[in-house]
């Protein structure tokens, strides 16, 4: 049994009652890594052997002991290289970060410390979290673990891949305009954006604020759960973090309640993939059968969504982006003054894509332009969010595809940008109107491509999402055409 | 068109980046392609709609007035590119 290929659910039980050690999982997950991440490259970082296996052992000297052990039991997570690790090199995949190395933690790695999870490393993404492919990485492309020649998505590309290749059992990403989402999707994965709010961001290096999120991806439903649960919570030091108490995200798998599971009638239109198209067709049959009721709904604003979704996030990322100077830390290119200084470090630092993001933003938001782009693109949020208040009256979750396509291969959209914006068209809504959304397997294309189907839920209503989802997973399962490692 | 190049070097400056001319070409491009796309917006009526810039209703958050300890120094000035002291050292800012 190779310890590596198991989920968080199937290990902790074996690992309680002995049958298996932490460190032997450790020694498994650090053995797929070695034969796996030459032709990968999820990870930018791997911490050094030694270490983790010490870390590992330390848990299971702990647990023989008879001390108690948190819910992440001592098992290995990856965590997206946005997300600060104190004393871990923390990159962004930049140039202009390439050797900064935070003086703290972000509250989520505080949060799986105390958990007992053990960071294995750190993952590789779109340097800034921009993009929807992970080849905007200044230091290395990552590959679908499914198909070499194709993308793992992105921008949590590294994480997705490291799951879907069995180099780690947990792992931490974060969402955007669906960069955990679609690449779960793109790599036979689950992937769990939370309610905006639900997981502090402090630590997180910051994209576009009013919609940035941290979420997990994972082997299964169970595990998204269960790690999701950890992160998740209220946070002093991030005040758009909400204060509401969080449920049991778990409960969700034992409730059985028969459905209306809304489908938006825009989101198949053509343009969509027909191999997308046939398994997420497919998995709302399932729906149908389990008993579920197909709601069909309307969100008439979905044409509008990417267009303000780019202004709002580079917006938000020219002023989240404008501390970079080489002042304080990371690159700095000196110049004749402080002038150019700034436009020297920049210019090195920063690769095409955060540029071409920086400009656009700067450019929305400057005088003359501010009512045409910004203020349209604030007012066009506000419609959408009209749309998914109106559809969750008639439904409890709304289904539809993650992406329009399956993983493209490497090098396909890299040179047009917009070609590449407009994949996002499903997922930036649950980031403009902020609610919770996973990505669950429901089967591959005739090429052997992984496809995720999109469950969203009204903002705070995890436990509805997650309940779909837990219920997709097994009827999936059941019927033969699901993709994810059963718990 | 709906940016020149120009406006590109324009706004460049505003955001400390500079390119060189065969990036601007490129970048023009790909940006007036880009702003295109985006015009699309303006086929919406969004007379009398209030913007919306936060995902949800979010309230300010205030804390007791308290202080507490902050990290070391040394912690927070490890990834300084050039220190004198415990400060940092930068280029001139205020011209004579």
């Amino acid at each position: 049994m190779d310890l590596a290929e198991l989920s968080a659910g199937d290990l902790i039980p074996l690992i309680e009652t002995r049958e298996i050690s932490c460190r032997e999982v450790m020694e498994s997950v650090l053995c797929k890594i070695e034969s796996c991440e030459s032709v990968v490259q999820a990870y930018i970082l791997v911490r050094p052997r030694k270490v983790l296996i010490a870390e590992a052992e330390a848990v299971d000297k702990r647990r023989k002991k008879g001390d108690p052990i948190g819910p992440l039991a001592g098992l290995p997570i990856a965590i997206k290289d946005n997300i600060c690790t104190k004393g871990i090199k923390t990159t962004c995949a930049s140039r202009i970060l390439e050797k900064f190395v935070p003086p703290y933690n972000a509250t989520v790695v505080d949060r799986i410390l105390d958990a007992d999870g053990i960071i294995i490393g750190k993952t590789n993404l779109d340097e800034f979290a921009m993009g929807s492919s992970t080849e905007n990485s200044a230091f290395r492309i990552t590959r679908n673990p499914h198909n070499p020649d194709r993308v793992p998505g992105g921008t949590s590309g590294g994480s997705a891949a490291a799951i879907g290749a069995h180099e780690t059992i947990l792992a931490v990403g974060s969402d955007t305009g669906g960069s955990i989402r679609q690449p779960a999707s793109f790599c036979g994965v689950v992937g769990v954006k939370p309610t905006y709010g639900r997981v502090s961001r402090y630590g997180l290096i910051a994209y576009g604020s009013s919609l940035d999120q941290i979420g997990a991806l994972t082997k299964n439903v169970h595990d998204a759960a269960l790690l999701l649960g950890v992160l998740a919570g209220r946070d002093a030091q991030d005040s758009t973090c909400l204060s509401e108490p969080v449920p049991d995200f778990l409960e969700a798998e034992k409730s059985i309640r028969r459905m209306r599971v809304g489908v938006p009638q825009e989101y198949f239109a053509e343009g969509l993939d027909p191999g997308v198209r046939a398994c997420v067709e497919n998995a709302i049959d399932v729906f149908r059968q389990g008993g579920h009721q197909i709601v069909p709904v309307s969100l008439p604003h979905t044409e509008y969504a990417v267009p303000a979704y780019y202004i709002c996030a580079c917006a938000e990322a020219s002023s989240n982006l404008a501390r970079y100077d080489g002042m304080k830390y990371g690159l700095r290119i000196g110049g004749k003054d402080l002038a150019e200084t700034y436009i020297k470090t920049r210019a090195e630092g920063f690769g095409p894509e955060v540029k071409r993001r920086i400009i656009l933003g700067t450019y929305a938001l400057s005088a003359g332009y501010y009512d045409a782009y910004y203020l349209k693109a604030m007012k066009t949020r506000a419609l959408i969010a009209g749309d998914f208040e109106a559809a969750f009256d008639k439904c409890e979750v709304l289904v539809h595809p993650v992406a329009p396509s399956p993983a493209f291969k490497v090098g396909e959209k890299i040179d047009d940008p917009l070609a590449m914006y407009l994949g996002d068209i499903y997922s930036v809504i649950a980031n403009l109107v902020g609610f919770p959304a996973i990505s669950v397997p429901c089967g591959k294309t005739s090429d052997g491509l992984p496809v995720g189907l999109q469950i969203g839920a009204k903002p705070m209503d995890e436990l509805t999402m997650f309940h779909a989802a837990f219920w997709l997973e097994a009827a999936l399962a059941n019927n033969g055409s699901g993709g994810a490692t059963r718990s | 068109m709906k940016i020149t190049r120009e406006e590109v070097q324009r706004v460049a400056a505003l955001a400390r980046l500079q390119f060189s001319p065969e990036e601007e070409e490129v970048l023009t491009g790909q940006l007036d392609k880009i702003l295109q796309y985006v015009e699309k917006l303006n086929q919406l009526d969004t007379t009398g709609v209030e913007p919306r810039a936060h995902a949800v209703d979010v309230v300010n958050v205030f804390r007791e007035d308290r202080v507490s300890p902050s990290p070391p120094l040394e912690e927070l000035l490890a990834n300084v590119p050039e220190q004198e002291g415990c400060f940092f050292r930068v280029p001139k800012i205020i011209e004579q």
